[in-house]
Parts: structure tokens; sequence; C-alpha cells
């Protein structure tokens, strides 16, 4: 699957790290819900290390759609609230 | 994919599905579509150059808060030697209130540089799939017919929409960042400009310096009365009296008391 890294790139990610994925997905969420800055950039850095480390980064030439969209690495837990429509964009 | 990225993933999409136009024959488009794309890729490159240009100018008015906090240092020094220790200390305050502010701009600059690294990054990454998209369009309407093309149209499309939004976002987000950065700057300056520093031009006095001025024009009377006196000494005694009556000229008096009224 592809998977972009807001302001970094696109990666092509093996189908087996599916799950894995899902684990992170539902920790990030954790800590977006808790709104714990620690726990919020402990889990993001996490997951986008996996990302890089199991993705291979895609060719500047590839032109694809991403089906995963994740939160850039400097990214913080308001606006990952807003791009995931946590806050206003999706009423509320 | 459930849950919070598959939220992101979507709103992201329909997001950037607005950045490019699509058309009901993608093949006739194609040229218009890539003419567009040139032109989003143009207004990032400035985006980009806007956001080196403002990081520039803040890293010049830092140097410029660093020669003020230098010169209150300058003047805390000077309010010493003339046994002004009040003043001295008023000096070091206000030096560490700008220290403080610089060294905290400063952190955010930090943060910026590395920031337009990855901007002038994803402009090489975006000018590279511009060029691939030109390509791709033109193997398109060569090859395939306007049904099978659609597919490969829009993917290619999707691609690019992507790609455009993900990097506007980036140069807007720094662009809001150095606009933050730039008020406190500027907060800084007002300070600086608001008589509580000196401006870099020397010509506002604020009022340790008209205070520092003062005590060294008034220790210079005393050192001219004192050479007076000591000339006037070498006179015969008879006239000696009637000057230590007046021993001051009274506008320097006034200067001196007012001095010890308002430290």
């Amino acid at each position: 699957m592809i998977v972009r890294i807001l302001g970094e790139g696109q990666y092509s990610v093996p189908d087996s790290h599916r799950d894995s994925l899902n684990v992170h997905d539902g920790a990030l969420a954790a800590a977006v819900a808790s709104g714990s800055e620690p726990d919020f950039r402990a889990t993001l850095d996490a997951l986008l290390a996996e990302v890089r480390s199991v993705g291979a980064p895609l060719p500047d030439e590839e032109l694809v759609p991403s089906d995963l969209v994740l939160p850039s690495p400097t990214a913080t837990i308001d606006e990952v609230r807003r791009l995931s429509g946590d806050e206003g964009l999706v009423g509320g | 994919m459930a849950g919070l990225f598959s939220r992101m993933t979507s709103i992201f999409k329909a997001k950037a599905n607005s950045a490019l136009d699509k058309a009901e024959d993608p093949r006739q488009t194609l040229d218009y579509s890539y003419e567009k794309q040139l032109e989003l890729l143009k207004q990032v490159r400035r985006g980009v150059a806007d956001v080196a240009t403002s990081r520039k100018r803040l890293e010049m008015q830092m140097l410029s808060v660093q020669d003020q906090a230098d010169k209150l240092e300058a003047q805390s020094l000077q309010a010493l030697k003339a046994g002004r220790e009040d003043l001295a200390r008023e000096a070091l305050s206000r030096r560490a209130a700008v220290l403080q502010q610089q060294a905290d701009l400063q952190t955010q600059l930090s943060g910026l540089q590395a920031e337009e690294e990855k901007l002038v990054l994803a402009q090489k990454r975006l000018t590279a799939k511009v060029e691939a998209f030109r390509t791709k369009k033109e193997t398109l309407k060569a090859t395939y017919t306007a049904a099978e093309a659609q597919t490969k149209i829009n993917e290619a499309f999707s691609g690019m929409s992507e790609e455009f939004s993900d990097v506007g976002m980036a140069v807007q987000r720094a662009e809001d960042k150095t606009a933050q950065m730039q008020a406190r700057a500027g907060a800084i300056d007002e300070l600086l400009a608001s008589g509580a520093l000196t401006d870099s031009s020397g010509l506002v006095k604020d009022d340790i310096t008209v205070e520092l001025e003062r005590l060294s024009s008034s220790s210079e009377v005393e050192s001219e009365l004192a050479r007076l006196k000591g000339e006037l000494g070498q006179l015969p005694a008879a006239s000696a009296p009637q000057i230590a009556a007046a021993p001051t000229p009274a506008p320097a008096a006034a200067e001196q008391a007012a001095t010890e009224e308002h430290p």
C-alpha cells in the first residue's frame, strides 16, 4: 500500500504491515484523545519511524494516490485533530 | 483501515481533489491541467522563497537585538563606574528581558530552518512529478482511447493533487510561522523604540542613556569647578571667601539636585 507522510512524501509499504499500522492508529488516537503532548509525540514518532523503516520511498516521478495519509513529523495534537475532522471540519 | 488514519486520509483527499480540476474527457484537459500545475508550481516556489526571505530578515533582527543587549551591558558598567548601582541594575534587568525573548525566537528560528530545508526538498519532488506528468500525458494522449485512459489519468491527477496539496499545506504552515515570529520580533522592536531601549540609529535616547549623560556632564562640571578652584587658590586670599560662598553655578546645582531626587 502507498502511505504518505505529510511534508515528507510517499512510501510503498508491504501490506503485511497493515495490522501493525492499525495498532499505531489506535495508540495515536488514544494519545490525541488524552491530549497528552509527550504521549502524542512518542506514538507519532514510533509510527513514522516504522513507516520509514519498512517502507520504500516512492520515486519522485511516480504519480499515484495514497492509501493512507499520515501526519507530518512536526504535527501538533491540534493539527491532527483538525486533519482528522475532530475539530470543526466535519461538524465537530 | 478504520479510525484516525482513515478519517485523516479521506479528509485530506477531499481537500486535495479540489486542487486540480477533473474533466469529462480527461484527455482534453491533460494539457490544461499541466499548465495549471506549472502555475501552482510557480506559486509554491514563490512561497518557499518568501519563507527564506522572512527567515533571513528575522536573523538580521536577532543580530540587532544582540547589539542592544551588548549596549545595555556597556551602560550598566558605565553606571556602576559612576556609582549608580540602581541604574546598572535597571540596565541589566532590561538586558535579561531582551535576551530571554531573543532566545525564544532563536529556538523557533532553528526550527524554521529545518522546515525550510524540507520545503526545498518537497519543491524538488513536486517539480519532478510535474515533469513526470508532462511525459505521462503525452503517452496517454497517444496510446489510449478516452475510456481506457480514464483510470490512468485519474490516478495521475490524484497523485498530482495530493502532492500539490501536501506541499501547499507545508508552505502555508511555514508562512504562518514566519508571520507569527515576525510579530514577536516586532514586539521586541517596539520595546526597543518605546524609550525603554535605544533604537539602532542612536537618535532616540533612552532614559538610561540620558541619565548616564547627565551624570557624566555633571561630573565634568565638578572637575572644571575643581580646576577653577585650584587656579583661584593661587590668587590672593582676600577674594577667596566671596567665591566660596557661591561654589557651583546655578544650572549644574539644579541638575545635580534633580539627579538625587530621581535616582
